[in-house]
C-alpha cells in the first residue's frame, strides 16, 4: 500500500542508509540472477566476476554490462528470474527496430512501480482527490499502465484516456475537472493547441495543478510554452521497459533534475567508449541496476541514454540523487559528415530564436555522396517580418550559430506553422533519407 | 500610411487559394495583393478593405503573418509617372524597399511603396504636390 509519509520518509532517508540499501539489493540481486538466469551465470563467470564477493558498492565497476541486444538474445523468457507462475504482467518495448525486449512483472514489482510512479503525484503536492488523465498509449508499452498504476498508488481518481482523439480528450479535462496529466510533452502541447483552435481557454476552462511529461526529451523553452498554454506545472518522468517503465526517476517541484528512485535503482554514469564509471556532474551513459526486482531484474544495463548525476542535495530536501534531464540517446547520436550530432543540440540553438517555434524536423540527404542536413522549422504564428530580405537574414544567422554549436553546415528551411506533423506518441524528429549508408 | 498585411506562406500547390478562400470567407475584399515569391517559400502583400478582419482571419486558420505601414501615392495613369515619383525620393535620399502599382481607372493610378523613414518620406512626396491614401 502506498503511504505518502512512508513515500516521503524514504525519500529524506540520509544517503548512507540509501547506500546501505542499493548494497543490500545488488548483493541479493547477483546472486539471485546467477542462481536463476543461466545467461548471468554465464556472463559472470566469463567476466570472472564473482557474485558472493560483493561488499561495497564500488565493487559494482569490476561488474559486466548488459545491453538491449542481450535482452533481445533472451527473447521471450529467458531473463526470468521467476517461474512464469509467479508473474502476473508482461510489457514489451517496441519491436520496430528488431526483435522486442520483453519486461516481466509479479505482484511485488507491479506494487513498487505503482509507488514509483506514484512518487511523481507527490512531487506535484497532488493525492487523494486529484483526477488524473493518463493520456499515454495504454497496452505493452509502459507508459499508460505504468502512470495510472501510480496514479492510483497515490489515491487519484484515475481516467484511463490512453492516446488519440484529442477533442475528446480536451472535452473530459473539462467536463471531468482534470487536475493532473500524463503524456508525452510533444501529445501535451497538441493537446494545448488544440483547445485553443476549439475556443477552449486552459487558464479558465481546466484545472490542471501539474503534468508529467515522459518518453521524449523536452527543451526549457517547450517547457515554458506548455506551462503558459495550460497554466500548469510541468514535471519530467524517465523511465524504460527493460528496467520497469516511467517511474525510475521523476522531477520534483523544484525542477532541477529528476530524483531517481534510489531504493528501487542503482544508476551510474559510465563513459560511452570506455566503459569507464565517470564522476558525479559529467555528462555520460546512464547505466542502471534494478534492486528488488523480481520477475526481470537487469544488472548494469546500459540504457543508451545520455544524462548526468546532479551533484549537491536537492532544493526540495529530498536525498535520492537527481539526473539531469536527457541529453540525447547514444542512438539517437547522429553522425553527420563524421561529426556526432544530438538533435538537443540543434533544439538548444532554435531556442534562442523567438521567430520559429519548438516544433521542427532534421532532414538528412545525400548530395555529392555527402550528408546534407536540412532543419525545417515552423515559425511563429506571430512572425513580424514584411521583406523576403528579414527572413533571409534569420535563415542565415540561424545557419551560422548552428554551425558554431554543431561544426557542421545545416541549411535552414521556414515552413508554415502547424505543418510538421504532430505525433500522439514520440516525436518523429530525425528523417533520414541518406542513401548508401546501409553497411 | 496604410496597413498592408504581410503573410508568410510556403510554396505548395494550393496555399495561395487557401489564403484566398479565408479571406473570402472572412468577407475581406482585397484591394491589392501582390506576391514575392522564392524557391522554397512566398511573401504575400496584401491590402485589405478590413485589416483587422483579414488579420484575425488567417490568424485563425494558423497562416503566420504580420502588419505593416506602407505608403500608397496616388498618381495620374501615364507614361513616367513613376518614374518620376522615384525620381523625387531619390533626389531626397529615401530608399525604396519594394513596392507595387496597379492602375484603378478614371486614368489614376496607385503606387504602393515601403520606404525607408516613411513619415519623412511622406512630407517630400506631399509637398510635391501627390496625394498620399
Amino acid at each position: 500500500m502506498f503511504d505518502a509519509q512512508e513515500q516521503e520518509r524514504i525519500l529524506h532517508l540520509p544517503h548512507e542508509q540509501i547506500e546501505r540499501i542499493q548494497l543490500e539489493g545488488i548483493k541479493k540481486t547477483a546472486v539471485d540472477i546467477y542462481e536463476h538466469v543461466p545467461f548471468y551465470k554465464n556472463l559472470f563467470d566469463e567476466a570472472g566476476f564473482d557474485p558472493y564477493g560483493i561488499t561495497s558498492l564500488d565493487d559494482m565497476k569490476d561488474a559486466p554490462f548488459t545491453t538491449k541486444q542481450d535482452l533481445r538474445d533472451n527473447y521471450p523468457y529467458g531473463l526470468f528470474a521467476r517461474p512464469l507462475e509467479d508473474c502476473v504482467e508482461i510489457h514489451m518495448s517496441s519491436g520496430t527496430t528488431g526483435i522486442a525486449t520483453v519486461g516481466g512483472y509479479t505482484e511485488h514489482d507491479l506494487d513498487f512501480w505503482g509507488d514509483c510512479f506514484g512518487r511523481g503525484v507527490l512531487y506535484g503536492g497532488g493525492g487523494k482527490g486529484d483526477v488524473m488523465n493518463v493520456c499515454y498509449g495504454y497496452g505493452l508499452f509502459t507508459g499508460g499502465l505504468g502512470a495510472h498504476y501510480g496514479g492510483q498508488a497515490a489515491g487519484c481518481l484515475t481516467i484511463p484516456m490512453s492516446a488519440g482523439n484529442t477533442k475528446r480528450q480536451i472535452r473530459v479535462m473539462r467536463e471531468m475537472g482534470t487536475t493532473i496529466l500524463c503524456c508525452t510533452p510533444s501529445y501535451a502541447m497538441h493537446i494545448a493547441d488544440t483547445a485553443l483552435e476549439m475556443g477552449v481557454d486552459p487558464h479558465k476552462d481546466f484545472k490542471l495543478k501539474f503534468g508529467i511529461h515522459g518518453a521524449e526529451p523536452m527543451s526549457d523553452n517547450f517547457r515554458r510554452e506548455l506551462e503558459q498554454k495550460l497554466d500548469y506545472k510541468v514535471l519530467d518522468v524517465y523511465g524504460l521497459t527493460e528496467t520497469m517503465g516511467p517511474g525510475v526517476a521523476i522531477e520534483c517541484w523544484e525542477q532541477d533534475g529528476l530524483h531517481i528512485a534510489e531504493d528501487h535503482f542503482y544508476a551510474e554514469i559510465i563513459d560511452p567508449e570506455t566503459g569507464k564509471v565517470l564522476p558525479d556532474g559529467e555528462w555520460g551513459e546512464l547505466v542502471i541496476t534494478t534492486l528488488d526486482r523480481e520477475a526481470t531484474p537487469v544488472f548494469r544495463y546500459r540504457t543508451r541514454d545520455i544524462t548526468r548525476i546532479i551533484p549537491g542535495e536537492c532544493k526540495c530536501g529530498r536525498t535520492h540523487r537527481r539526473i539531469a534531464r536527457l541529453h540525447g540517446r547514444t542512438d539517437d547520436m547522429l553522425i553527420l559528415r563524421g561529426v556526432n550530432v544530438f538533435p538537443s543540440q540543434i533544439e538548444n540553438v532554435m531556442e534562442t530564436f523567438p521567430e520559429v517555434a519548438s516544433w521542427y524536423q532534421i532532414e538528412l540527404t545525400t548530395r555529392n555522396s555527402l550528408d546534407y542536413v536540412t532543419l525545417k522549422v515552423e515559425v511563429n504564428p506571430d512572425f513580424d517580418f514584411d521583406e523576403v530580405a528579414e527572413i533571409e537574414a534569420l535563415q542565415k544567422r540561424m545557419r551560422r550559430k548552428l554551425k558554431d554549436a554543431l561544426m557542421i553546415q545545416v541549411d535552414v528551411q521556414l515552413v508554415e506553422p502547424k505543418t510538421i506533423p504532430r505525433s500522439e506518441g514520440k516525436a518523429k524528429r530525425v528523417i533520414d533519407m541518406r542513401t548508401g549508408i546501409r553497411d | 500610411m496604410i496597413d498592408q498585411i504581410t503573410v508568410f506562406l510556403e510554396n505548395k500547390r494550393g496555399r495561395l487559394a487557401d489564403l484566398c478562400r479565408t479571406m473570402a470567407d472572412a468577407g475581406v475584399n482585397m484591394r491589392a495583393l501582390s506576391i514575392a515569391e522564392t524557391s522554397d517559400y512566398g511573401v504575400i502583400r496584401i491590402i485589405a478593405d478590413d485589416t483587422e478582419k483579414a488579420r484575425a482571419a488567417l490568424k485563425a486558420e494558423g497562416f503566420a503573418g504580420s502588419v505593416a505601414k506602407v505608403t500608397a501615392v496616388e498618381l495620374p495613369n501615364e507614361p513616367g509617372s513613376l518614374a518620376r515619383l522615384l525620381e523625387l525620393l531619390d533626389q531626397h535620399g529615401y530608399d525604396v524597399h519594394y513596392g507595387y502599382c496597379f492602375s484603378i481607372g478614371d486614368g489614376k493610378a496607385i503606387d504602393v511603396l515601403k520606404i525607408h523613414r516613411a513619415e519623412e518620406a511622406a512630407e517630400v512626396i506631399e509637398e510635391a504636390g501627390y496625394r498620399l491614401l
